[in-house]
């Protein structure tokens, strides 16, 4: 049987399948940072705090061409005996038909695979873009630090520090004036080095004020958006700012400054007043934390159903915070069944520039006011 | 084996088996063969299939190329058994390449043929950039299955090209009737001449700013799909008959009874019923097995009516193997009594429900031959390579009952534009209503008719 060949190749260096799917990776990279609205808000990482790898199911890249509508159309399928008419395969978990990202179920062609991402990618990512807003240098509490850069080339030098693309290119310039194009033969009049120079930088301290409203009112939803929000707050500013305190004050009809695990674990119940948080603000800042001598912002996040009779006091002490504050950030919950809140409306009159305010009606919404408020462009 | 094959009267390829690795089955099972260009959707699929082994979800345990020879792949962890089923299976498949009507025209060196594509793509990647190419390639991918398999048949397509409408037109047009002028821009409207199911020919010959490369892709990759195409087309026929042979090879040879245990437990799991989608192998093998019945033991009826003798399974089955694809095998040779003993049924979606909506033989055959027409993809054509007199491209979904996926044709559109280099637009039917999708390069937009 000449005709019929079994063979056994080597292919220990066929490699094609895996470098094509090391490409689809870090497209669907790319689709994640696009997507990072969708993500941060994921339970799993604001719940699994110690956790540092996340299994982020991601929809591998769709192949778009021009296909069939799989709910609009029949399909074939077989039985193990009598089907008849009004026999159910299955439902949709997704419900009703909704544009994008419509349930699994018995779509074909919905791939989910999990992606291994650690905390940090995923910060990395988002906080490219963020940046306390408004950072001023403030007078006496100026931190100086000393930072490292290469910037110089010398001929001499710590052999630890030794430029060799450099030497390299030395030798090879020396070779062809000599008229012989090629590496080789380095003597020491080829050998280069990196020095460096020392830059001081300065850093101004920052105080950043938590305040969150956990009150009877704000239900589950609305302690998650808040809880997601600080929490990347929180790791933002730890990540990009060495010298910043964070104050972490939870309030209902009282506010009491918290640590941070109690604030991002405990609920609490009862009636609301915001004034109490902003009271207890503009007292830290007046003993502990001059506007001279910090950069301050304060955030209060809440759903907006303040005891009436409250709001005018609280618009008087948002006051005094812009006066003394870099910006003072306030985000509004909003449950979409719910009226309109009272608290945002007295706000509205607030003018000074410093003064944001932010509504977040869905998870993913908790990007944008990251966003609103670290905003880069702010500075310029 | 391959005696016993032959004995049977299966005619195939000179053989050529490799024992390779998982990972090497699951590459030549992700991009349709070894030797083809690299491209994410590869990776993809590539991911896919390896992860479904790793789980022990699904197990590929064999391969074959149509080529001349024959390259089959085999996996290494497989035992003695897997490997000869696989080796009776993989032979009448060859024979299928080899004698399948709609194979005639398929290239058999198409390895060759696809190594030298993947350098030629690499070299491009290389001078005008990975990204670059790779964009490129995702358009042309997401138009792929938009070829004319019968292009050979009937007249050649035109060469022409557009007719320009120019400032000086009026001067040429000095003196003649009204009647002639709208004639003459009649002409000018009427290209394609015909409607030209050949998408991606049609862009290669046409599209007005593409440059050589890509034109070169594109009939690259076209080649590609002609050769893909009768493997999707006769997808039932093919694996049917192979199991069909698998069994009958098998059943040829000494087994022991564990071997026989094995072996039966394998073939279960390949031809097991799926509720939802027609497993080709089972649905194939039923109707290979029911003709063979028919026209080796015609009942009483079938003599009469028929004038059928008996005894004429076996060259009836070849006739068929060499003369049909899926469609017609289908149309020709479900009968009801196969549709009721198989329990084939069509299902829809009824609210949030997925319901079983038609067991009637006759609406369950033609469904499943809707459902695989033109390899399972809607029929487009270009209608007009000059619409609206400014180059625009119109393309016809000749619509069937099966409406389309309007979120994948709107993320499809822009691929074309970037083809095209100039607005498409893409006529269907949504709803009862006749639509036409655009995209000027910008956005996204339709229109009733």
């Amino acid at each position: 049987m000449t005709d019929n060949l079994i063979s056994r190749d080597d292919w220990s260096l066929h490699r094609k399948g895996r470098i094509d799917q090391k490409r689809h990776r870090e497209k669907v990279k790319d689709a994640i940072k696009n997507n990072l609205s969708d993500l941060i808000t994921d339970e799993g990482i604001i719940i699994t705090k110690g956790k540092k790898v996340l299994k982020v199911p991601i929809r591998s890249l769709e192949e778009y061409h021009f296909r069939y509508s799989h709910e609009k159309n029949k399909h074939g399928g077989q039985g193990n005996g009598n089907s008849k008419k009004g026999d159910v395969l299955g439902s949709d978990p997704s419900g009703g038909p909704s544009g994008r990202g419509k349930g699994a179920g018995d779509q074909p062609g919905v791939d989910y695979y999990e992606v291994e991402m650690s905390v940090e990618e995923l910060s990395e990512l988002l906080f490219e873009e963020l940046e306390l807003p408004n950072m001023q240098e403030k007078q006496s509490k100026e931190v100086e630090t000393e930072a490292y850069r290469f910037t110089d080339v010398r001929k001499r030098g710590l052999s630890g520090n030794l430029d060799k693309k450099r030497t390299i290119l030395e030798n090879l310039k020396r070779n062809a004036m000599k008229g012989e194009p090629k590496i080789g033969g380095i003597t020491p009049e080829d050998l280069r080095y990196k020095t460096w120079t020392v830059h001081r930088q300065y850093k101004s301290n920052a105080v950043v004020l938590a305040m969150m409203d956990t009150s009877g009112s704000m239900g589950n939803f609305e302690k998650y958006i808040a809880r997601s929000f600080f929490f990347w707050m929180v790791r933002f500013l730890r990540t990009k700012y060495e010298s910043v305190e964070i104050i972490f004050i939870a309030h209902h009809t009282q506010a009491k400054v918290v640590t941070e695990e109690e604030f991002f674990t405990k609920g609490e119940s009862g009636g609301t007043k915001c004034s109490s948080a902003y009271s207890l603000a503009l007292d830290l800042i007046d003993k502990k934390y001059p506007p001279e001598e910090y950069n301050l912002y304060p955030f209060h996040f809440s759903d907006g159903d303040n005891l009436p009779s409250d709001n005018e006091l609280c618009y008087k002490l948002v006051a005094g915070l812009l006066e003394r504050c870099n910006m003072f950030g306030y985000g509004e919950i909003v449950n979409p069944y719910y009226r309109s809140s009272t608290l945002l409306n007295t706000f509205k009159s607030v003018s000074a520039d410093n003064f944001k305010a932010v509504t977040i009606k869905d998870k993913n919404e908790v990007f944008s006011a990251l966003k609103a408020f670290f905003s880069r462009k702010d500075r310029d | 084996m391959v005696k016993l094959a032959k004995a049977f009267g299966l005619d195939f390829f000179p053989m050529r088996f490799e024992l390779v690795p998982a990972e090497i089955i699951y590459t030549v099972g992700s991009y349709g063969m070894p030797t083809r260009f690299s491209h994410w959707s590869h990776g993809k699929a590539f991911h896919r299939l390896k992860m479904q082994y790793d789980y022990n979800l699904s197990r590929i345990y064999e391969l074959i190329i149509n080529s001349d020879p024959s390259y089959a792949f085999l996996l290494e962890g497989n035992s003695t058994i897997q490997n000869k089923m696989v080796i009776a299976h993989v032979l009448a498949h060859s024979d299928f390449f080899k004698n399948n009507s709609y194979f005639q025209k398929t290239s058999r060196k198409m390895t060759e043929t696809m190594a030298c594509n993947a350098a030629r793509i690499e070299e491009y990647e290389q001078q005008y950039g990975h990204h670059e190419v790779e964009t490129f390639l995702d358009a042309v991918l997401s138009i792929l299955e938009h070829i004319d398999p019968r292009h050979h048949i009937g007249e050649k397509k035109e060469e022409a090209p557009i007719p320009k409408v120019t400032e000086y037109d009026d001067l040429f047009a000095l003196g003649k009737t009204a009647s002639d002028v709208s004639k003459l821009s009649r002409q000018i409207k009427q290209f394609p001449s015909q409607p030209d199911k050949d998408l991606i020919a049609f862009i290669a010959r046409n599209a007005p700013g593409l440059e050589d490369w890509q034109r070169d892709i594109l009939w690259m990759l076209r080649e590609e799909m002609l050769y893909f195409w009768p493997q999707v087309e006769t997808k039932i026929m093919n694996e049917g008959w192979a199991t069909f042979w698998h069994l009958r090879i098998m059943r040829g040879m000494d087994l022991t009874e564990d071997e026989a245990v094995e072996f039966s437990k394998m073939n279960s799991n390949l031809v097991l019923p799926s509720r939802a989608s027609i497993n080709p192998y089972h649905l194939g093998l039923a109707i290979f097995e029911d003709i063979y019945k028919r026209w080796d033991k015609p009942s009483a009826e079938e003599t009469l009516k028929y004038g059928r003798r008996p005894g004429l399974g076996m060259e009836k089955i070849f006739q068929v193997r060499e003369t049909e694809n899926d469609g017609s095998f289908l149309r020709n040779y479900l009968t009801e009594e196969l549709v009721e003993e198989l329990d084939l049924y069509l299902y829809k979606k009824v609210g949030h429900e997925w319901q079983v909506v038609e067991t009637d033989w006759e609406e369950v055959r033609d469904g499943l031959i809707n459902s695989i027409m033109n390899g399972g993809h809607p029929y487009l054509e270009v209608e007009n390579g000059d619409y609206c007199g400014s180059g625009d491209l119109l393309i016809n979904h000749c619509f069937e009952g099966q409406e389309l996926d309007i979120a994948y044709l709107e993320k499809t559109l822009p691929h074309v534009y970037l083809l095209w280099g100039k607005p498409v637009h893409l006529k269907t039917v949504i709803e009862g209503k006749h639509v036409k999708f655009s995209y000027d390069g910008k956005k996204n937009s339709r229109q009733l008719l």
